[in-house]
C-alpha cells in the first residue's frame, strides 16, 4: 500500500497541520508516513503544500511522484501545485477559492467542497479549516480511519480547542460522506 | 489495533534537523553555536530550547566564522560542541574547521546542503557540498563526513559523529540535504542505554606533566580541558608534541602524518556501509543520502522487470570507501553513480575502480531531487 | 623587592620575539601584575589571541593559552566563557586584528556585555605582515600600503566600544605602566564586557615610515599627547586633535551580564522541571 496525498492553500489557513494529523493518523493505524511542507520567502498570504506520503513499509523516495488526493483552497495554490496527481486523483476544492478546468473534472475525481464558508458557518473561526478539510479528507478516501483520525486530532489540538477540532472534523466529514453518496 | 496504539505514544514526527538536535543532545552535546541560516535553522531554534533546560548553553553568534571560533573554544574548556549551517555558512567556517583538524579539537559540524554556488537555492536540496567537506579548508587534513539517508540514521549517525569527534579528537562533519532536513517522518528514538556513548581519552596523569600532543599511546593524544592545572598552550601554527609552534621539518612532517593518520589508522571504526540488495547484482549503484532513497526505489522497479541490480551505500564518505567500492565493483558489470549535483562523489568511484568499468553518471541541479524513474532510466540503459 | 614576573611566564619559550622597545612588552607586564593584585590563579585564567606581533603574548605566559586565527580570538573566548562562566577570560589583540578582519566579533561582544575583557595593543599599523595601514592608523601617516600617507579615517576605539554597549572602557599608554597596569586590573575586576584601548607603540613598522625610528622618539610622541580625560574635555577643539584622552572612558555597573543571564535561564528552566 501506497498513498500520497497534498493539501495546498494560502499560508495561514493551517493546512500544515493537517498533514501532520493525517501522518499522526497513519501512524496510530500502524503505517509508516512521512511529510514535507514546501517552504517559500513568503510566510503569510503565499500558496503553500503539504505532501504526506503514507506506505505500509518504511518511505523511500521523500517526495511524491504519484498523488492519489488533492486538496485546494485557493486558485493561487491549485495552479502552483496540481502537479503529478494521478489519473483519477481525488480532488478536493473549494468552489469559492478556486478556479478550475472543465478538463480537470473529467481527469479526477473531483469534489467540491466550500471549506471555508463552512468553516465560518459551523465554527465561527477560521483556524478549524485544518480539522474541516481533514474530515472530508477521511471521508472521500480510506487510508485512514475516522477514529484513528480524531484521536490525532485531539492530541494536536491547542487546548481547550479539542472539542471545536472536533466538531470541525465531523462537519467536513458528514459533507463529504452527503457528497459521496449523491455521487453514488 | 491496540499494539500500534501503544508504539504510537513512542512514534515522533520530527522534521530532519529536530532529529539531529535530539540526538546531539543524546550524544551529550552540551554546547551549540550557530548563526541562522535556511534550510539548517530549525537546529539551531530546537538546541537554543533543549540545551538550557539540561544545564547546556546555546548561543546565537555574530556570524559564521565566529559560531565555529565559539564551538572550538567551548570545546577546549571540555564541552561536547555542536554548530549546524549550509553551503555558504560552511564556506565560511572553512578556516576556523582547519584549526580544529589542527589544534585536535573534539566538534561536530552538520551542513545541511541546499543548492549553490553562492547563495544558490536557500530553500531547495542539493549534494553538491561534499568535495568542500572534504578539500575546502586549505592545507592537508584528514576529513570524516558522515552522509545518513533516514531519520533513524540522522539520530544515530549524529550520535556517532560525536562519538568520533570525541575518540579521535578531531572535528567531524554530518551531511545531509534539504529534503531530509525538512522531511518529518515517523521514528522512535532510540532509547539512553541503546547506544554507546564514547568521551574523549582523558590524560590521566599529573596535570603539569601533560603535553598536548604526546603521543606515545597511540596516534590520539589523550586530553586535559582548560582549567584542568595544565596550562597548555593551543596554536594554529604547526608545533610540537608540546603544543608551542615548530618550523622543524621533521616535527612539522611527523605532526602532520599523525594527524592523516587518525582516519587512515582507524578505517574499521569510522567506515560504514550499507549494501541494499547487492548479493546478485549485475548492476550495481553507488549513492548517499536522500538520493539513495530515490535509489531503492529505483532498484526495486527494476528488479520487478527483472533486472538485478544492487547498491553500496556509503554512511561514511569521508573517508571514502575506496576499496569497498573496488569489491563492488568487480561482481557487477557496470556501476551507477546517482548524487544530486553535476558530478562529485563518481570521481572517487572512478579512482576506485579498473578504468575499463562502465560508470554512468546520473546527476541533477535545480532543486527538485533525482527520482526513482530517472534512476530506473540509468539503470535500463546499461542492462 | 622587585615584582618577580618569572613565575607568571613560561621561561623556557623566551626570549620573545617582539622587536627590542616594542610595547607589548608593557602591555604583558601590566597584565601580568593585574593576575597578580587580583590574586587570580594561573589554572583558572584562559588568555586567548588572534594574529600577529600582540597575538603572540600568550604563548609566553603560563596560563591557560590560545592562538587562533585571524580576527576570531573573541569567538573562540566567548565559547570558552559560555562552557565555564567561572573562569577567567581575557583576550589580547592588535588593532589590526581586533577592529579590522575582527571587528565583528568585538562590537557584538560588547553587546553583549559578556565576562571578557579585551585589550587592544593598539600600535597602528600590521606590524607582523610588513606595515600596511589599519583601522587605526592616522589620516596622512605612511604606511607600506600607503605609500603616499594613509586616505582613510581612523576609527576612535573607545568610542566605538561605548557605542556597541562595552559596560568598562578605559584608555591608557605605553608611557605610563602603573597606569595601565590600574586599567587592566580594574578592567579584570570589572563583571561584564571590559575593553582596554593601549595606545602602543611600533617604531619599526610605523615609526620607520613616520620619522620616528627610534622607540624613545615614538613613546615619546605618545606621552606627549595623551592627556587626562577631565584635562582634555577643558580643551579647545583645536587643541584636542593634537591630544587623545585617558582614563577611565566609560563605566556601567547596572548592566546585567550574558552568562549572568543565561545562568540564570538555566535555574529558572531547572525550578520549573
Amino acid at each position: 500500500m501506497h498513498f500520497e496525498a497534498r493539501f495546498s492553500a494560502v499560508g495561514g489557513q493551517g493546512i500544515i497541520l493537517a498533514g501532520t494529523i493525517l501522518a499522526d493518523a497513519a501512524h496510530i493505524l500502524g503505517m509508516h508516513a512521512a511529510g514535507s511542507p514546501t517552504y517559500t520567502a513568503q510566510v503569510r498570504g503565499g500558496p503553500t503544500k503539504v505532501d504526506v506520503i503514507i506506505d505500509s513499509e518504511m518511505v523511500l523516495y521523500p517526495r511524491t511522484t504519484e498523488i492519489d488526493f488533492f486538496l485546494s483552497l485557493a486558485t493561487d495554490s491549485y495552479k502552483r501545485f496540481a502537479t503529478d496527481l494521478k489519473p483519477g486523483c481525488v480532488v478536493l476544492v473549494d468552489p469559492n477559492m478556486v478556479e478550475f478546468s472543465k478538463e480537470d473534472e473529467e481527469k479526477y475525481n473531483l469534489y467540491q467542497v466550500p471549506v471555508l464558508d463552512l468553516t465560518q458557518k459551523e465554527l465561527g473561526r477560521m483556524v478549524y479549516t485544518s480539522a474541516v478539510s481533514l474530515g472530508t479528507m477521511v471521508a472521500l478516501t480510506d487510508i485512514v480511519t475516522e477514529e484513528a483520525t480524531k484521536e490525532a486530532l485531539k492530541k494536536r489540538a491547542p487546548k481547550g480547542t479539542e472539542m471545536y477540532n472536533l466538531k470541525a472534523f465531523q462537519v467536513g466529514y458528514d459533507y463529504a460522506s452527503e457528497l459521496l453518496v449523491k455521487k453514488a | 489495533m491496540s499494539d500500534a496504539n501503544e508504539s504510537m505514544r513512542d512514534v515522533k514526527f520530527w522534521p530532519g534537523n529536530v532529529v539531529i538536535a535530539e540526538a546531539a543532545a543524546a550524544a551529550g552535546c552540551d554546547f551549540f553555536a550557530g548563526y541562522p541560516i535556511t534550510p539548517s535553522s530549525e537546529i539551531a531554534a530546537h538546541m537554543a530550547a533543549i540545551l538550557p533546560k539540561k544545564g547546556g548553553h546555546f548561543i546565537q553568534m555574530e556570524d559564521e566564522i565566529g559560531a565555529m571560533g565559539a564551538v572550538i573554544g567551548a570545546s577546549l574548556a571540555g564541552a561536547k560542541a555542536l554548530t549546524a549551517t549550509s553551503g555558504p555558512g560552511l564556506s565560511l567556517k572553512l578556516e576556523n574547521l582547519g584549526f580544529g583538524y589542527m589544534v585536535e579539537a573534539p566538534c561536530v559540524i552538520v551542513n545541511v546542503m541546499r543548492g549553490g554556488p553562492s547563495t544558490g537555492l536557500p530553500t531547495h536540496p542539493a549534494q553538491a557540498d561534499v568535495m568542500q567537506a572534504r578539500w575546502g579548508t586549505h592545507g592537508d587534513h584528514p576529513t570524516i563526513a558522515l552522509v545518513p539517508a533516514f531519520h533513524h540514521e540522522m539520530y544515530t549517525e549524529t550520535i556517532r559523529a560525536f562519538n568520533l569527534a570525541e575518540q579521535l579528537r578531531m572535528p567531524v562533519l554530518v551531511l545531509i540535504d534539504e529534503v531530509l532536513g525538512h522531511l518529518s517522518d515517523g521514528m522512535v528514538p532510540p532509547k539512553p542505554g541503546e547506544f554507546e556513548i564514547v568521551n574523549r581519552p582523558m590524560w590521566d596523569g599529573k596535570p603539569e606533566d601533560y603535553q598536548p600532543y604526546f603521543d606515545d599511546k597511540g596516534d590520539v593524544p589523550p586530553f586535559l580541558p582548560y582549567f584542568e592545572g595544565a596550562q597548555w598552550h593551543t596554536t594554529g601554527l604547526n608545533h610540537d608534541e608540546t603544543g608551542f609552534p615548530t618550523t622543524n621539518p621533521e616535527l612539522v612532517t611527523k605532526q602532520m602524518h599523525r594527524l592523516m593518520r587518525k582516519v587512515t589508522g582507524n578505517r574499521e571504526l569510522i567506515d560504514s556501509i550499507d549494501y541494499y540488495e547487492a548479493d546478485d547484482a549485475e548492476i550495481g549503484i553507488v549513492s548517499f543520502g536522500s538520493t539513495a532513497r530515490a535509489a531503492m526505489v529505483a532498484i526495486k522497479k527494476a528488479r520487478e522487470k527483472g533486472i538485478k541490480v544492487g547498491m553500496l551505500r556509503p554512511l561514511t564518505i569521508w573517508p571514502f570507501p575506496n576499496k569497498q567500492v573496488e569489491e563492488f565493483s568487480k561482481k557487477v558489470k557496470a556501476l551507477i553513480v546517482p548524487e544530486f549535483n553535476l558530478g562529485q562523489i563518481v570521481y572517487e568511484v572512478e579512482r576506485s575502480v579498473h578504468s575499463d568499468m562502465v560508470i554512468k553518471r546520473i546527476n541533477k541541479v535545480g532543486g527538485v531531487p533525482i527520482n526513482p524513474n530517472e534512476i530506473l532510466a540509468g539503470i535500463e540503459e546499461v542492462a | 623587592m622587585s615584582f618577580d614576573y618569572l613565575p607568571y611566564m613560561r621561561e623556557n619559550h623566551l626570549p620573545h620575539m617582539w622587536c627590542p622597545g616594542c610595547g607589548i612588552g608593557v602591555v604583558v607586564k601590566s597584565v601580568i601584575r593585574s593576575f597578580d593584585e587580583l590574586g587570580w590563579e594561573q589554572k583558572d585564567i584562559a588568555f586567548v589571541s588572534g594574529i600577529g606581533c600582540t597575538s603572540r603574548a600568550p604563548g609566553y605566559l603560563n596560563v591557560n593559552t590560545l592562538h587562533t586565527t585571524h580576527g576570531r580570538a573573541i569567538s573562540f573566548a566567548t565559547g570558552i566563557k559560555m562552557h565555564r562562566p567561572d573562569k577567567h577570560v581575557v583576550v589580547i589583540s592588535g588593532d589590526g586584528d581586533a577592529t579590522a578582519i575582527g571587528g565583528n566579533h568585538l562590537i557584538h561582544a560588547a553587546r553583549r556585555n559578556i565576562d571578557i575583557t579585551v585589550i587592544v595593543n593598539n600600535n597602528n599599523i600590521y606590524g607582523m605582515t610588513g606595515g600596511q595601514y589599519s583601522p587605526t592608523t592616522p589620516l596622512g601617516a605612511k604606511a607600506a600600503t600607503a605609500p603616499y600617507g594613509n586616505l582613510e579615517p581612523s576609527f576612535d576605539l573607545a568610542k566605538l566600544l561605548i557605542g556597541a554597549g562595552a559596560s568598562y572602557v578605559a584608555r591608557g599608554h605605553v608611557g605610563n605602566g602603573r597606569q595601565l597596569a590600574k586599567f587592566i586590573k580594574d578592567g579584570f575586576a570589572h563583571n561584564g564586557f571590559s575593553f582596554i584601548e593601549v595606545v602602543s607603540n611600533c617604531h619599526t613598522q610605523f615609526g620607520r615610515r613616520n620619522k620616528m625610528a627610534d622607540p624613545m622618539n615614538m613613546v615619546k610622541w605618545i606621552s606627549d599627547r595623551a592627556t587626562p580625560l577631565k584635562k582634555f574635555d577643558e580643551m579647545s577643539d583645536s587643541e584636542q586633535e593634537k591630544h587623545f584622552p585617558v582614563g577611565v572612558l566609560h563605566k556601567d555597573e547596572s548592566r546585567p551580564e550574558y552568562t549572568d543571564t543565561y545562568s540564570n535561564l538555566i535555574s529558572s528552566l531547572q525550578d520549573k522541571a
